[in-house]
């Protein structure tokens, strides 16, 4: 999904600059960088996506799974039940705040072990090169031309259905984009004159790494991983979809849409807002990366 | 070329060589014995003992993999637990609606992106380009299978303009009921088309053979057809070919959705059989068409493209 992410930057150190500024300012202009539009509604949105799944299932009074027969099934939008109710009379608000915290996690769990994992792999690949880098871009290309939908169904044969079992497929698979882009990313950052300077000063290869190279490279990872969220998500809803993670009658995005689809022309509803919930956060993230890029990148 | 051509084919060994591994490492660590799995629940004692001694799954596992090897290379695939029958007739079957679908998708995909990219990019900053930005941002986070059952249920459930599922008889056949979702993954793939080719037709816009083309007094719309749209559609050609496993690995979805008869519904289907050799068939088909189109696309770039030399 993304090779279009993968460019390389050659930012400059930021140390250099600002000579005889005052530190609280230029920590402000820092600051600044990150208050744009973008990057403010993406999080905005995020952030209630988040406190939603979080604080709804504590003060909903309704059950996620326990059908419940004493309420009208399909009910419209009321006090009560504002999103109505389903075929099994159960609430729609407090579903979708129980299917998205399963989502969340599942995306989060996903998304944060192969960022550091495949980075991490990257990073070695790029600066210390060898057979070890080229065994890796191998593994990297077998799995870049498996498609990423197909490779995580095929390990969820192997692993059996489940959320969990979704996680363990994608982490996987999923590290190979990070190692890429860090990768080639640290081929840049090898080169830069301070890191020369900083070698021949005489710094051990871990201080080099991490203390000047990875912040040049984490940007691009950071970026993506943005975009690797709303992968995810659209991933994990979708083997919950096809019936192969979250199970009934646990609620979850993708597999309410599934469970909804008999009853479209009756409740248009059921399948709408599952759907909607998993569009407006996935552009809520897409508005994070896009954020993200403009603060880090000034070029780009 | 030849040289290219051969080395292109050199680099795809080790790739090949890795999907080969992968699906036979796939059914062996299944818990449990693998001619058991491959045979499934049915089958009796003397079978499973044949099919043992058949992949010498007693033999260490470089010994099992030659075997593997060398059924693959005769195009043995295994049986289909299911249909209990060769994989490789299934998947003869099975190949033509998923690459029609997919070949289909991608003509959409660029029906949908070009006239949206090219607006965006002549209106920079304008309100135009930030309503397809807003459409890229929405088809990124816009689940295929959503759409899908959307578009399944208003278009042919409700209105009945198109078939609810199949492959439909002959070409028109075809181009009727795949159309539908087609159509939910040329949505999919169009987000991350239009930025691309929006951003090429603002470079392309601002090359020197452009600037030059308008100064010998060519028109805006002469130069814009036979200059910038030419050569963006390159680029566009270019990040389509990248983005093809996206576009294949999405068929497992709208295949499913659809009742499409391809390779992904069954794959699909297959897990919930525990269909393993299907698995193992399938996931090798599809990668190994991921691997020859990008070939095909490699190759008629070199032909094309007369500033490149592959020699």
């Amino acid at each position: 999904m993304s090779a279009a992410t993968a460019t390389t930057s050659t930012r400059a150190p930021t140390t250099l600059s600002a000579a005889g500024e005052p530190a609280a300012s230029r920590a402000s202009g820092q600051w600044r960088r990150f208050v744009n539009p973008l990057l403010v509604l993406g999080g905005v949105i995020v952030g209630l996506a988040i406190l939603f799944v979080i604080v709804y299932p504590m003060v909903s009074p309704h059950s996620p799974t326990e059908p419940n027969f004493s309420v009208e099934t399909f009910a419209p939008s009321s006090w009560a039940h504002p999103l109505g109710t389903d075929n099994f009379g159960r609430d729609t608000l407090t579903r979708l705040a129980y299917g998205g915290r399963i989502d969340l996690v599942i995306a989060f769990a996903a998304t944060s072990v192969t960022l550091v994992v495949g980075g991490a792999l990257g990073l070695a690949a790029g600066y210390f090169g060898g057979w070890f880098d080229s065994l890796l871009m191998r593994l990297v290309d077998f799995t870049l031309t498996l498609p990423y939908l197909v490779l995580v169904i095929a390990l969820v044969a192997v692993l059996g259905t489940g959320a969990w079992n979704i996680v363990y497929a994608i982490w996987l698979v999923g590290w190979v984009a990070y190692t890429r882009i860090i990768r080639a990313e640290t081929l840049v950052a090898r080169r830069l004159e301070y890191v020369e300077a900083a070698r021949v000063i005489g710094m051990g290869e871990h201080r080099i790494m991490f203390r000047h190279i990875l912040p040049n490279v984490v940007s691009a990872a950071l970026i993506f991983a943005m975009a690797d969220m709303v992968l995810n998500i659209l991933v994990s809803t979708s083997l919950s979809f096809l019936g192969l993670g979250v199970q009934p009658p646990n609620p979850e995005w993708g597999l309410m849409v599934a469970e909804a689809r008999d009853f479209f022309l009756r409740d248009w509803r059921l399948i709408t807002y599952p759907g909607l919930a998993v569009l407006v956060v996935g552009a809520g993230f897409g508005l994070i990366g896009d954020g993200l890029a403009q603060a880090l990148r000034p070029r780009g | 070329m030849t040289g290219y051509i051969l080395r292109r084919l050199a680099y795809m060994v080790p790739v090949l060589f890795l999907i080969t591994l992968f699906i036979f490492f796939l059914v062996r660590f299944v818990p449990g014995d693998p001619a058991a799995i491959m045979l499934g629940t049915r089958a009796s004692e003397e079978n499973t003992a044949e099919l043992r001694a058949y992949l010498k799954l007693d033999e260490p596992y470089w010994v099992q993999y030659g075997v593997f090897m060398r059924n693959l290379a005769s195009g043995d695939l295994g049986d289909s637990i299911r249909q209990r029958r060769p994989v490789t007739d299934i998947l003869m079957e099975r190949l033509p609606p998923t690459l029609f679908l997919v070949t289909y998708a991608a003509i959409l995909s660029v029906l949908i992106t070009a006239p949206l990219a090219t607006a965006a990019a002549l209106n920079r900053g304008r309100w135009i380009d930030q309503a397809v930005r807003v459409y890229a941002l929405v088809a990124l986070a816009m689940p295929a299978y959503w759409i899908g059952m959307m578009l399944l249920q208003v278009f042919a459930v409700k209105m009945q303009v198109f078939p609810v599922a199949g492959y439909g008889d002959g070409f028109l056949g075809h181009l009727e009921s795949l159309f539908l979702p087609a159509l939910a993954l040329a949505l999919a793939v169009s987000s991350i088309l239009i930025r691309s080719l929006r951003n090429s037709i603002l470079e392309t816009l601002g090359a020197d053979y452009v600037r030059t083309a308008r100064a010998k007094g060519l028109n805006g719309r002469s130069v814009f057809v036979w200059h910038v749209l030419r050569n963006s559609a390159m680029s566009t050609a270019t990040i389509l070919a990248v983005n093809l496993a996206f576009l294949i690995g999405g068929t497992t979805i709208v295949e499913t959705i659809f009742a499409v008869p391809g390779m992904g519904q069954l794959l699909v289907k297959a897990i919930f059989d525990r269909d393993y050799p299907i698995i193992q068939g399938m996931t090798l088909a599809i990668g190994v068409l991921v691997l020859f189109i990008n070939l095909i696309t490699d190759i008629s770039y070199a032909i094309l493209d007369p500033r490149l030399s592959y020699s």
